[in-house]
């Protein structure tokens, strides 16, 4: 797109404080624009430090439509790399993971280190003497980390990380609580595409309106202890607009802390695994400490624009066409921790999640139904407008709303505004 | 010694159990797909395409009898918007090798072609699977299915039906 089609949008028209317009859905010269002003201007999820545990590893990802790298090199420092060469552009890594010490582009055969760094170039006496190989290192974006979390940004002089998280740091801190006293690790993940916009996967996790509608048949398919843990709409739940655009969803408040209730009776989906773990001479109060932790949070963390922190696992978005977007979930567990608590992760993982859970599929199908629906009346908006109202003497403060509100979408939208018109 | 000759599972017979099966999934004849089973028996989707410890990995699929029940369950609930409807499939199994076989039971590879269409739009899905069947009386049960799809660790998606 050129500047001129741009400067004919006006964005900020486009997302009103309870709607926002259909064509942000379908517009591919905003989905451009998107890419630009959002993408290479803010800090972008790109993996979990688990994901590169040793020297010289690394794993492929993705800010936004860019493809990088991102590497822990010899002297254990994390770098986010464009996964491009500097000489003709061709890919240097095409392997998902692994560990190397150096990348050589299959095209010419530069070679850089794990740092960026341009170690060899063939036959490098016909650029001249006065070629300098520290004049093409592989592009390095600027990488914080929080608690795990890998953010990159194109850009040199934003926020630090901390200040973009802000309140969102303390959920991420509960949130990793469930590797129970382990450090939490990466255990495998599912990949999914759908037919539809990505703002409509960052406004899924934020939407406990559609939990017992879509996901019926899950929830039909838990015992009944179970099925009344998963009555996320009716345990006093909340929303709340944490700042940047994150906010944070809590649909079992008693599962927010997992460090306290510890006394509380064992679930009985659960008294199988923690027989196990006594019988493996872990103690009483590791074992319920591991149990309660091992159904993971009772919130969705959802962080601005890429990635949320849901219940167990890492949920990841990448915008691949305006109108087509890659998911990631991404299990996790106890890095250390009993092969027992972890095979119980897993399992569950697999139960709701991925292309064959009783969950995934029904989200992937209704989110593509309204890519679907909204073909029909480009003129329209989509609402964003339910639970405006702060509920009244929540114990959560006097400003969150109702778990089923859209405070999530809203507070994502008013970040798309500023960064959008910024 | 006589025993043996009549457990023994031939070729042919796993082809022709392995095919019933493919036309019972196609035709979503989930009560009588699972009536096939051994009540051990395993399902597994995998990832990882060469890993062997499935138990340990995360996998698209990794289930058990009670799995089984509850996933063909939720398929026919009609409840779930992505198999209520479901793609249609027609699938193609050939390839077969046979890879080891005992007193009673059988193990067979074979090549599968799953061709979906749901909303127009037609999508290919080709695996590896393995098979292994045992012997129980007069009739053949499936105790392991293995399926590994080419694609499996890349980016699939929502199928709401089996494989």
């Amino acid at each position: 797109m050129n500047d001129q089609q741009a400067e004919a949008i006006d964005f900020g028209e486009l997302v009103q404080s309870d709607r926002v317009h259909t064509s942000l859905y379908r517009d591919p010269a905003i989905f451009d624009e998107e890419m630009e002003r959002i993408f290479k201007n803010t800090w972008v999820w790109v993996g979990h430090t688990s994901e590169i545990p040793i020297k010289n590893s690394f794993v492929k990802s993705w800010v936004g439509d860019k493809p990088v790298i991102v590497t822990r090199d010899k002297e254990m420092k994390v770098h986010v790399l464009l996964n491009r060469c500097r000489h003709r552009a061709a890919s240097i890594c095409e392997q998902k993971s692994g560990k190397t010490s150096v990348f050589v582009c299959p095209y010419h055969g530069w070679s850089y280190a794990l740092d960026g760094k341009l170690r060899a170039v063939p036959h490098s006496k016909v650029y001249g003497e006065d070629f300098d190989k520290e004049e093409f290192p592989l592009i390095s974006l600027r990488t914080e980390i929080y608690n795990g979390m890998i953010f990159a940004t194109f850009r040199d002089d934003i926020e630090p990380l901390d200040d973009f998280l802000g309140p969102a740091k303390k959920w991420i801190d509960l949130f990793m609580k469930q590797g129970a006293g382990y450090p939490v690790k990466v255990l495998g993940e599912h990949q999914f595409t759908f037919d539809g916009n990505w703002k409509i996967q960052l406004e899924n996790t934020t939407d406990a309106y559609h939990f017992p509608i879509v996901h019926k048949t899950f929830l039909d398919s838990l015992d009944s202890e179970t099925t009344n843990i998963f009555d996320v709409l009716g345990q006093g739940g909340w929303l709340e607009d944490l700042g940047n655009g994150h906010s944070v969803m809590v649909m079992i408040p008693d599962l927010v802390d997992l460090d306290e209730n510890l006394d509380a009776p064992i679930p009985e989906r659960f008294e199988a695994l923690a027989q196990e773990l006594r019988e493996e001479g872990h103690d009483e109060d590791k074992v319920r400490r591991m149990v309660r932790a091992v159904g993971g949070g009772g919130f969705n963390l959802n962080l601005f624009p890429n990635v949320a922190c849901s219940m167990a696992f890492f949920r990841v978005l990448r915008p691949v066409k305006v109108d087509q977007t890659e998911i990631r979930h991404i299990a996790i567990g106890m890095d250390g921790g009993p092969d027992a608590a972890n095979r119980v992760r897993l399992r569950l993982h697999e139960h709701f999640q991925g292309p064959m859970g009783f969950g995934s599929p029904d989200d992937a199908e209704g989110w593509e139904r309204v890519q679907r629906g909204s073909a029909a009346g480009d003129d329209l908006w989509i609402l964003v407008n339910r639970g405006e109202q702060p509920l009244e003497g929540h114990a959560a403060g006097e400003h969150v709303t109702d778990v089923s509100a859209e405070t999530g979408m809203r507070a994502a939208y008013d970040m798309w505004k500023k960064v959008m018109t910024a | 010694m006589e025993k043996t000759a009549t457990n023994a599972i031939s070729l042919d017979e796993a082809i022709r159990f392995i095919w019933r099966e493919a036309e019972l999934l196609d035709t979503q004849d989930y009560a009588q797909w699972l009536d096939l089973w051994t009540p051990e028996g395993l399902y597994i989707i995998p990832i990882d395409r060469d890993g062997d410890a499935r138990i340990d990995q995360l996998n698209v699929a990794y289930d058990d009898a009670e799995m089984r029940a509850a996933r063909t369950k939720r398929l026919k609930s009609g409840f779930s918007m992505s198999s209520a409807p479901s793609a249609r499939t027609v699938r193609l199994v050939s390839r077969f090798v046979e890879e080891a076989g005992d007193d009673g039971s059988l193990t067979v590879r074979a090549a599968q072609q799953v061709v979906e269409y749901k909303f127009n739009r037609t999508r290919l899905l080709g695996a590896d699977v393995t098979y292994r069947l045992v012997r129980d009386g007069d009739r053949l049960r499936l105790d392991h299915k293995e399926i590994r799809l080419l694609n499996s660790d890349d980016s699939l998606w929502g199928i709401g039906y089996l494989l």
